[in-house]
């Protein structure tokens, strides 16, 4: 009799049917991300690949190419990357996860303790990678992921301020001075510091020339979880040192990454301590720059921390032949790991697509910079070593208490946690 | 948003209302409707026809449960003349299960349960998960070309030597050369007599099969089973680890070491050492009594009760005091461009609150922000790093933000407020003071009182204002969690479940219902102090 009221009723069923179909998997992010595992993968499947905004659009085109090679379609889901990792963790269980996913190696430890990542076997694939890009992409012994580019910090330089590359931090932060002394700049150096959260990632490199590292390493070269070294010797002279640079005010914990990019963007600063995110912004406003690795403060070499992007398959994938195929045999060409240079402009982890592009100063300048780097460990206790060290950092610039009491009391906690699990 | 559907005037005008009685409306408008709603209905059993069938095929019982009940009302419902009020209140009531009910009581349950980092999914996925990360290839063993093969219902590897020497095994049965092997043009053998080779669509129809089969390198189980991970190679693997399915335990080839599920959700041995992953259980009252009883837990979380107490208290009784007072101020008409003033001061309430802590944020910095450059000459002040400063700084912004709302609502009561009570006071010799004090205010609170709770229990849970300017912090680095000065409840929340090193979502869900029961004690209370419900 009364039409009007059937629309809540198409409403209501509408509404139990969606949620059904979620499984009840979570958010209403869900439903779309993945199809229902029951639709019997039509004839020849299909994969879903997790993908942030700045890999899902090179993605796109080798996906299409797999789809016309191989009749399977790939459906890339762009996805913010602070949500891949937990959604990943949280709804690969229900059957809902993706087949493939794209991100950092650092987050592997955390993927594996969860149980959601299958091994992958690149076999003699894996010649065709730099070492350091393969070494981050194993965890306790397995590889569980296809590197396809690095990064790290390196020392970007103003080439119209300081022509020439420091060879020593002594020397980059004398040429600082010198030019603000003349009113030239602002700032000696920019290192971006973050008020909350510290910053051991941007000051890693200098705190490895004290030879103080995070970990120390197994002999096959991965990190061993229970030699913490953060307070070692070399990090008993880091403090002091990072005091006195906090003391002078070349380090501020108010110099946020924002305040530090723009400085260099205007040139108010001469050295600016970045990865390679902010490259095209920099060349976009016609800085003059040029990309070195980051000097040594103390002797030792400078090492920064470098992160490795790369492909992982989901443990629980419906799909498990195929995206092993796509990732082992699709992603891993060189033509595949070309486009996606091409779209996306990171340095590159195969070899010979770096040689193919090295003729690109800045391409060349960060790669240089990761080729002396260690990989970010991909322990899963690394969430809680970032935070304990970034803090100390923190009050150690900012001038309260001893620093080496503080790096003894942080290694404590570390240990600690790390032993609790 | 939709909850209000029902609700909403209805489409049709006034005039051609139908009539109250539905037993007899005019004719034609019946068959009209009697289309539609079979139309509609249909619709909606051809998708929950759909929806069943999706569940059933992935044996998710429970929700095929729901969605056949939810149908099976729905029809109940809409088919007949009756249950009008059910067709009122039925989409309410269906979005209130989906979206509160639901909620609510996964929230409840997940705090009775370890849910979070390694307990993330059932026993077999931990099982597999387990069984999986231990299978290792077998040292200096090669990755060979392989062809996946099969006969009947059997799958076999067929695989191609560097000598052109083909060798053919499947589940069970060990590598054995193969006589008159088939290649293709790269010299790869691609079938055996007797065998087919799997195309590829054919391989993607059978990929859980073909990805769980292992065929035994030799008669030597030393040697390791063959696998392939993509079909075309396959390469010699070795478990580490053997699951007993009858025992429930897992045993360690190498050294005999047996782990023995624990009631924790993890595979133990006797001497401690577990596997990973772990997986879902329920610890009862785990959660809870970790937070009342684990100092390292128990005192932050002490502390930022506290502080939570202090920061809502604030948030409400100063903006209030700010608000009622330039209400009082601007509610005469005497003030010339009262309108103007009135506008400005709604200012700080048009920007999104999230959006206005961040711009504070970058205002507040201790070197580069505009209040310390500008408006303090150069000073150096940490306003948002220094624990005390910062907790002022917080109050401060949330202060700004929220008077301007407490404002709105003191402006409305107070001219709610019949011209003849005041006049009459006045009439009987009352002063402006004392007909504010005497006459407005008591009428004024009786109003705006529920509104108070409501801002207090909003503030409560304040989660925006915090994780935008301050992240909680500062941070005590020897605290022993990750705990700062400024965290209220429910950023802890955020951090126990989101943040920091370990996703604890059931210890989360725990501190969770630990807010909810405070606000609630706090709403009951002070609506029943309040007497807001008798009088009106």
């Amino acid at each position: 009799m009364r039409p009007r009221l059937l629309l809540p009723a198409v409403l209501a069923a509408a509404t139990l049917l969606v949620t059904a179909c979620a499984g009840g998997g979570g958010d209403k992010g869900d439903d779309k991300t993945a199809p229902p595992a029951s639709a019997p993968a039509a004839g020849n499947g299909s994969l879903t690949v997790w993908a942030d905004d700045a890999r899902a659009k090179p993605l796109q085109d080798i996906a299409a190419a797999f789809t016309r090679d191989k009749g399977v379609k790939v459906k890339v889901v762009q996805k913010g990357l602070g949500e891949i990792r937990d959604d990943f963790v949280s709804q690969a269980p229900t059957g809902q996860g993706p087949d493939v996913v794209v991100g950092p190696h650092d987050w592997l430890g955390k993927l594996v303790h969860n149980g959601v990542l299958a091994p992958l076997e690149l076999g003699d694939r894996a010649a065709a990678f730099s070492p350091v890009a393969l070494e981050a992409m194993r965890y306790e012994g397995r590889t569980y992921g296809l590197p396809y580019a690095v990064d790290s910090i390196a020392l970007l330089r103003n080439t119209e301020l300081a022509p020439q590359a420091p060879a020593s931090f002594d020397e980059l932060l004398a040429t600082g001075r010198r030019l603000v002394e003349q009113g030239r700049a602002e700032l000696p150096v920019a290192v971006p510091v973050d008020a909350k959260s510290g910053s051991p990632y941007h000051l890693y490199p200098l705190q490895t020339s004290f030879g103080c590292q995070v970990f120390g390493t197994k002999p096959d070269g991965a990190y061993d979880r229970t030699r913490l070294e953060l307070d070692g010797p070399g990090c008993q002279r880091f403090g002091p040192w990072l005091r006195g640079l906090g003391k002078d005010g070349v380090l501020s914990t108010s110099l946020t990454a924002d305040i530090a990019t723009d400085a260099f963007l205007k040139g108010k600063t001469p050295f600016l301590l970045a990865g390679p995110w902010d490259a095209a912004t920099f060349r976009a406003a016609h800085v003059p720059f040029a990309v070195d690795p980051v000097p040594s403060a103390d002797g030792s070499p400078a090492r920064p921390f470098v992160g490795v992007q790369g492909f992982f398959v989901g443990a629980k994938s419906a799909n498990p032949i195929l995206a092993q195929d796509f990732v082992l045999n699709y992603l891993s060409t060189p033509q595949a790991q070309r486009a996606l240079y091409d779209t996306g402009g990171r340095v590159p982890a195969t070899t010979a697509v770096l040689d193919q592009v090295k003729d690109d100063p800045v391409v060349a300048g960060f790669a240089r910079a990761a080729q002396a780097g260690m990989p970010t460990p991909n322990l899963p206790a690394m969430d809680s070593v970032w935070a304990d060290w970034g803090l100390t950092q923190l009050a150690i610039i900012q001038g309260h208490g001893d620093p080496g009491e503080l790096t003894g009391a942080m290694a404590g906690r570390i240990r600690a946690k790390i032993a609790a699990g | 948003m939709t909850q209000t559907l029902p609700t909403q005037p209805p489409r049709t005008p006034p005039g051609r209302r139908p009539p109250a009685d539905p037993g007899h409306p005019p004719a034609h408008r019946g068959l009209v409707g009697l289309a539609v709603r079979i139309v509609l209905l249909a619709v909606v059993d051809a998708l929950a026809v759909y929806g069943l069938l999706a569940l059933a095929a992935q044996h998710k019982w429970g929700m095929f449960g729901a969605l056949l009940v939810g149908t099976v009302a729905v029809n109940v419902i809409y088919a007949g003349k009756r249950h009008v009020p059910a067709k009122y209140l039925a989409p309410g009531v269906a979005l209130l299960l989906v979206y509160q009910v639901y909620v609510v009581f996964y929230t409840g349950f997940a705090a009775f349960t370890n849910y979070g980092d390694g307990h993330n999914s059932d026993k077999p996925d931990a099982v597999a998960a387990i069984l999986a990360h231990s299978e290792t290839r077998v040292p200096d063993s090669p990755v060979r070309p392989a062809t996946v093969v099969a006969r009947g219902d059997r799958v076999g590897l067929l695989v191609t030597l560097p000598d052109r020497g083909v060798r053919l095994g499947w589940a069970g049965h060990p590598l054995e050369p193969v006589a008159d092997p088939v290649y293709d043009s790269v010299g790869r053998a691609v079938a055996a007599p007797g065998w087919h080779r799997l195309s590829y669509a054919q391989i993607a129809s059978r990929q859980k099969e073909i990805s769980e089969l292992r065929v035994p390198a030799s008669e030597d189980p030393n040697s390791g089973s063959l696998r392939t991970a993509d079909g075309i190679s396959a390469a010699a693997y070795r478990s580490t680890l053997d699951y007993d399915r009858g025992a429930d335990t897992i045993t360690d080839r190498s050294t005999g070491k047996v782990y023995r599920p624990t009631s924790d959700g993890v595979f133990a041995a006797a001497d401690g050492t577990r596997l990973s992953p772990g997986w879902k259980v329920l610890v009862g009252l785990d959660n809870f009594e970790k937070i009342l009883t684990d100092r390292d837990i128990r005192g932050p979380f002490l502390g930022v009760l506290v502080w939570t107490f202090v920061f809502a208290g604030i948030s409400v009784a100063v903006p209030f005091a700010i608000g009622l007072v330039l209400a009082a101020v601007l509610d005469g008409k005497r003030l010339r461009g009262h309108r103007i003033y009135r506008s400005l001061i709604m200012l700080p309430y048009a920007f999104p609150a999230f959006l206005a802590a961040l711009v504070w944020q970058g205002l507040l910095n201790t070197d580069y922000g505009y209040v310390n450059v500008s408006l303090l000459d150069g000073a150096h002040i940490p306003w948002l790093t220094d624990p005390w400063l910062a907790r002022l700084s917080v109050l401060a912004v949330n202060v700004w933000i929220s008077f301007p709302y407490m404002f709105l609502i003191c402006t409305g009561a107070l001219q709610a407020i019949p011209a003849e009570v005041t006049e009459a006071a006045r009439i009987d010799g009352a002063r402006r003071g004392q007909i504010l004090r005497h006459i407005k205010l008591p009428l004024l609170l009786t109003a705006v009182t529920p509104m108070l709770i409501a801002t207090f229990a909003f503030n409560f849970n304040n989660f925006n204002v915090i994780y935008m300017l301050t992240g909680g912090g500062p941070k005590d680095p020897d605290a022993p969690i990750e705990v700062g000065s400024t965290d209220l409840l429910i950023s802890l929340v955020y951090k126990l479940a989101f943040g920091g090193s370990n996703r604890q979502y059931g210890m989360a869900c725990a501190v969770s219902i630990l807010i909810f029961v405070v606000v609630a004690a706090i709403s009951v209370v002070g609506l029943r102090r309040s007497r807001a419900f008798e009088e009106s």
